[in-house]
């Protein structure tokens, strides 16, 4: 099952609301993606725990019908 | 609910080996592109691991997602503690972080 790009950007931006969203779709096949997600909200918090709040914003998706999101986050300089 | 019996296992293993790697297949053949990706850096960093491969075993490959609250695999673990999935250690072996990270726990690294 596939996700379309805009979905995975409205359900972080729904949890994360100033977080700044950019999605590649590596393949073009709807499978497999790369997101770079900034927000002030990553501060002070481990990497992991930066990932995680992405992965909780979608709501178990991730690992389910989206296989591969090579994520990135950071903070707004 | 969680499964504490997994747990116990998940956390034998990551109290009696250093560094554990969650992958799928094994480290000599990896069967998924992720953690084939892992093995990697850590073969270059020159660590010694002990690979856990999920697919032979379906209670681990459940279990340790929920013992992370991680969704994916593969999942490093050094010293007991949970260092990230594929993205994360390629991103810090990338600054150095890796390297620092394992000094810092003592774990021996072979000389590049």
């Amino acid at each position: 099952m596939a996700m379309d790009a805009g979905t995975i950007e409205r359900m972080i931006r729904e949890a994360i609301p100033d977080a700044t969203v950019t999605i590649e779709d590596l393949r073009g096949d709807g499978d497999h993606y790369a997101a770079h997600v900034t927000s002030a909200q990553f501060v002070g918090k481990s990497r992991v725990q930066q990932h995680q709040m992405v992965y909780q914003a979608l709501k178990g998706r991730m690992g389910g019908e989206l296989h591969a999101l090579a994520l990135q986050t950071s903070i707004p300089r | 609910m969680s499964d504490p019996v997994v747990f116990d296992r998940i956390r034998q293993d990551i109290k009696d080996n250093d560094v554990v790697l969650y992958m799928k297949g094994t480290p000599v053949f990896p069967q998924c592109g992720f953690s084939a990706a892992v093995v990697q850096v850590l073969s270059q960093v020159g660590v010694k691991f002990k690979g856990v491969n999920v697919l032979t075993d379906p209670e681990i490959r459940e279990g340790i997602k929920a013992f992370a609250n991680w969704p994916t695999i593969p999942q490093l673990y050094v010293k007991g503690e949970f260092v990230g999935g594929c993205d994360i250690v390629r991103e810090m072996h990338e600054t150095g972080e890796l390297e620092g990270l394992l000094k810092d726990k003592g774990v021996a690294v072979a000389a590049q």
